[in-house]
């Protein structure tokens, strides 16, 4: 027997193993398909509703979500093109890993947003219910929002809904699970592709999603997640040229974020802008236990109307 | 220059009393060896340097004004050249302030195209000759390939070398055939290519760099762009050592152009830092270096939209080539 083993078989009867050393999580960014560390090298801590420590998140910076633009816009044209049967079986099997993950989703959620396990498990319920009825609309959104027009001619008019591009999302600061697939999934249902700036106080389940979505089908820089401080990325995502349109769903109850400022910023180069939910300046978060409709994913869609000559 | 002043002058720098592959490898082969470790580790440390603000847009202004905008392919169309033309003397038409490249870098057949579309710009017409891009043809050949594109108008030759007679050491026929060339070039300037990418090591790099510049070379050049690895930094490193000592020995300065695989703002930054530090200022101009790239020009639009509007750029906002 080598010295090794004698020594692992001593230590296994010992009667009170030493306690063991904790594995602190320095978590990074998803961005193309990869983790990468934040370009500025920056990390901070996250703590639960009660203060105490969970991990370290890194802390994006700008170049960040310049990179993460970058392999989103690189990524649009194949995900748009993919067959809406195909994005649905691609998103169905999100569904499914996010369902074998459950557990890290509970603890996460409970640990973030400061509920009992009980109402942490309802939300990852809701999640991942809400995940796949986004993803069941793929192959039938263009039933319902397209269209065949009558016209007064020997044409056929079709009008098509085509993905709007790369959209820059502000992830809801609260909900940090269900409202965060409430926003993912509607804007790459589609053919979109998305960069996240996720929740700055919460961004835990998100980053467990962005592991989630590189171990199922996604392609790389479809979904890019990064996490940091919103007010110093979003200006950045809003004003970036590459970027076709902002949810700006996530200004809602961030620190240092004016949401009129964003979509300012936004208006530049002609964005969609989605405006977050109340009134006037008065961002809230809206209640993501109500069942969504197509509003999100209407929000991301441009309309094609082809004129087709029609023989005789 | 022509073929014996040439010969002449190489005799003279090699001390020999007759020109032949014998004295040409002894002195070839007696130039130090390049120490790769060191020659890696340098070029690499040169790429750290951080280039900001008012630095960042004068490196960026310089490169746009070096660039050899280049189409190089089997599918090359007149109207593709012209395109490229229009973009070479108007990079971004949302802003003037933009300055044009260096030259336009086409095929033989499309200078007569390139020329007319860059009448009374300023803009040189660079064609690649000599069987571009394997140099695999006979000298007679090569030469009426060449002399064709100077008859058409080209101001700027880009020539290859017999990388299969380098390697075998046949440096003298290397050398005849760049003197031919040269001479077949009449006014245009000639840019040797020396294929880096198939020459193995930084030794053969160095050594061919000298070969090119004592056979009369006007721009030492390292890629055709068609084999990989194309242009890198420690290559280029060793060239720009080459022509700096060069100018030590004749006085004569020779430019250094590296082409293939440069797309990005930071790269060709990389470059110019290394251009000051081993050349010297001197070579800070179109004159006397030179980027072969493509997309190179449109991600230094991107950078420069990014420090005019201070927000970051997409492809919707640059021209498509």
């Amino acid at each position: 027997m080598s010295p090794a083993k004698t020594k692992k078989a001593a230590k296994a009867t010992t009667p009170s193993a030493p306690k063991r050393i904790d594995v602190r999580k320095t978590y990074k960014l998803y961005v193309g398909g990869a983790f990468p560390r934040s370009e500025s090298g920056r990390s901070y801590e996250v703590r639960d509703a009660k203060g105490a420590f969970l991990a370290n998140a890194a802390m994006g910076s700008r170049k960040d979500v310049r990179d993460a633009v970058v392999k989103a816009r690189g990524a649009q044209a194949g995900w748009a093109g993919a067959t809406a049967y195909n994005r649905g079986q691609v998103l169905y099997r999100v569904g499914e890993v996010l369902e074998g993950r459950r557990e890290q989703f509970v603890a996460e959620v409970a640990a973030s947003e400061g509920v009992t396990r009980t109402r942490a498990n309802a939300l990852v319920d809701q999640a991942i219910d809400r995940w796949i009825w986004y993803a069941g609309w793929s192959d039938k959104v263009a039933q319902v929002l397209g269209n065949l027009n009558p016209v007064a001619g020997p044409y056929f008019d079709i009008s098509a809904p085509e993905p709007t591009g790369v959209v820059g999302v502000l992830a809801p600061q609260g909900s940090s699970l269900l409202g965060l697939v409430s926003v993912i999934a509607p804007a790459i249902v589609t053919g979109n592709t998305v960069v996240v700036l996720t929740s700055e106080e919460r961004p835990l389940p998100a980053i467990s999603l962005g592991e989630v979505l590189a171990t199922s089908d996604v392609p790389g820089g479809v979904v890019n997640l990064i996490s940091g401080r919103t007010a110093e990325m979003a200006p950045w995502l809003a004003s970036h040229r590459d970027v076709n349109a902002v949810d700006l769903t996530g200004a809602a109850d961030a620190t240092d974020v004016d949401w009129a400022d964003l979509e300012v910023k936004a208006a530049d180069n002609l964005k969609r802008v989605l405006r977050p939910a109340g009134s006037g300046s008065d961002a809230v978060e809206p209640d993501w236990a109500e069942q969504p409709d197509l509003s999100r994913v209407r929000a991301y869609l441009e309309t094609k109307t082809v004129w087709h000559p029609k023989g005789q | 220059m022509s073929t014996t002043t040439a010969t002449s002058r190489a005799r003279d720098l090699l001390g020999v009393s007759s020109l032949s592959n014998a004295s040409l490898t002894t002195w070839l082969h007696g130039l130090p060896g390049v120490d790769q470790v060191g020659c890696e580790a340098r070029a690499a440390a040169l790429g750290t340097r951080s280039i900001k603000t008012t630095s960042k847009a004068w490196a960026i202004d310089t490169a746009i004004g070096m660039i050899d905008l280049t189409t190089l392919e089997g599918a090359d169309t007149e109207g593709k050249v012209r395109s490229l033309c229009a973009k070479a003397v108007t990079p971004d038409p949302l802003d003037p302030t933009t300055p044009h490249v260096a030259a336009v870098c086409v095929y033989n057949d499309m200078v007569g195209i390139a020329k007319d579309a860059l009448k009374g710009t300023g803009i040189h017409v660079a064609a690649v000759a000599t069987a571009f891009p394997s140099g695999r043809a006979s000298m007679p050949v090569k030469l009426a390939d060449t002399k064709d594109a100077v008859e058409a108008g080209a101001d700027e030759i880009d020539m290859v070398i017999d990388r299969g007679a380098f390697l075998s050491g046949r440096y003298r026929q290397v050398f005849d055939e760049i003197v031919a060339t040269k001479e077949a070039c009449g006014q245009a300037h000639l840019k040797v290519i020396l294929e880096t990418g198939e020459l193995v090591t930084y030794d053969n790099v160095r050594r061919a760099s000298w070969l090119a510049m004592l056979a009369g070379a006007d721009f030492i050049k390292t890629s055709t762009g068609k084999i990989s690895p194309a242009a890198t930094l420690p290559v280029t490193l060793i060239m720009l050592e080459a022509v700096r000592d060069w100018r030590e020995l004749t006085g004569e300065m020779v430019g250094v152009k590296p082409a293939g695989g440069i797309r990005t703002t930071k790269d060709a930054v990389k470059y110019l830092v290394m251009v000051n530090e081993i050349a010297g200022e001197d070579w800070l101009t179109p004159e006397w270096f030179r980027f072969g790239a493509s997309s190179l020009l449109t991600d230094l639009q991107l950078q420069r939209q990014k420090l005019a509007t201070g927000a970051y750029s997409g492809a919707d906002y640059v021209t498509i080539d």
